[in-house]
């Protein structure tokens, strides 16, 4: 019980004091986890950014329940996840309501004016981020300007573009696997 | 009603978006903005909101759509459904760690959902572009608006120090200090 208790505590922090989520919640995981806690060894931090990427969902959410049930089994995943998300849930729903007031000045509006410009400048950024960790061959970048078009240009849904490029994806590796042999 | 519908929505939303943070931009901007719970301009808003306070994007926006729609029982259920995905397919992932992680169908699927990634947030890049530069349509007339050549300048400015590594939330403080200096100045 005294685990459970701990897990929720310590993801609370980590949910608490990590600004943007994904990545930059890693090296506090590591610290917390790993340094203070001793509850997973150093080189698991890796297998777990590696599972995180390779699963669906916020990588914060995929990092809290895996610890938590490597420590501490169902309960802990539950713990560990409720604490990753309870401090976000508290502060957005407290600023969901004094957000409207603020926008109401002047002063504010000319504020967010230029804030969506800087967050336009942001998303470019995590754009060339994404790019560089992605594979460079020909067939990336056909599926790399495939989703752009159909999403873009001919508005197809981006879940249907998704689980396209997955099964796509799919596809050639599993031919290439059998031409191989 | 609502709360069901956010509920799926959000669901969908953690189902299927890889890697985190932005890379579900795409897929959240599609689902908001179809269901007409934030229009454009409120969800780049929003963005910055979330950028400067803590926890994933994913769900401060689920936390944040959820209490405009439908109070905080709202919030709860698409917190719970952005989730829940997660949580379900890491608890599955965790007993068969070692059969997933030589798994061809995950690697098979990785190959694809990369760069897939990329080119979905291209999209986006160009659906915020738009809300930024020209919120009413393009046409000429936006050539000798005051409100563009400010956006551009303090774009190019927020993307070379981005791009130097300075804090997002730094960069979103000057953003809005630029912008409340220019909508007082001008």
């Amino acid at each position: 019980m005294k685990k459970i208790l701990e897990l929720f505590l310590t993801f609370m922090k980590i949910g608490g004091f990590t600004f943007g989520g994904g990545y930059a919640m890693i090296p506090l995981i590591q610290r917390e986890v790993v340094q203070n806690k001793k509850w997973i060894k150093e080189g698991d931090i890796l297998e777990i950014v590696a599972i995180a990427e390779s699963t669906p969902g916020p990588i914060a959410i995929n990092a809290a329940t895996f610890v938590g049930y490597k420590v501490a089994g169902f309960a802990g995943a539950i713990a560990a996840t409720i604490g990753v998300v309870f401090p976000s849930f508290l502060i957005i729903l407290i600023i969901s309501y004094v957000l409207k007031e603020f926008e109401s000045f002047k002063g504010v509006q000319y504020a967010f004016y230029g804030i969506r410009a800087g967050v336009l400048a942001l998303i470019i950024k995590a754009l060339f981020n994404m790019y560089k960790q992605c594979p460079k061959n020909l067939y990336a970048y056909i599926i790399m300007g495939t989703a752009f078009i159909l999403a873009a240009f001919l508005h197809v849904s981006v879940l249907i573009v998704i689980i396209a490029c997955a099964l796509f994806g799919l596809i050639t590796y599993l031919a290439d696997e059998r031409r191989a042999k | 009603m609502d709360l069901l519908i956010l509920f799926w929505t959000f669901f969908k939303i953690g189902a299927f978006t890889f890697g985190g943070g932005y890379a579900m931009l795409p897929l959240i901007q599609e689902e908001v903005i179809k269901n007409n719970w934030l229009d454009a301009k409120a969800l780049i808003d929003f963005i910055a909101v979330s950028e400067s306070t803590p926890g994933p994007f994913a769900v401060n926006i689920s936390t944040y759509v959820g209490r405009e729609v439908a109070g905080i029982p709202g919030s709860i259920c698409a917190t719970l459904g952005v989730t829940l995905p997660s949580f379900i397919i890491i608890l599955i992932v965790a007993k068969c760690f070692e059969k997933f992680k030589s798994s061809k169908i995950v690697k098979g699927c990785m190959s694809g959902l990369k760069p897939a990634v990329v080119g979905l947030i291209g999209t986006a890049v160009i659906s915020v572009s738009k809300t930024v530069f020209i919120p009413d349509g393009f046409s000429l007339a936006i050539f000798s608006d005051i409100g563009f050549y400010v956006s551009a300048v303090i774009f190019i400015i927020c993307l070379i120090l981005a791009l130097k590594k300075l804090h997002p939330i730094l960069i979103i403080c000057l953003s809005a200090v630029l912008g409340i200096a220019c909508g007082y100045l001008l």
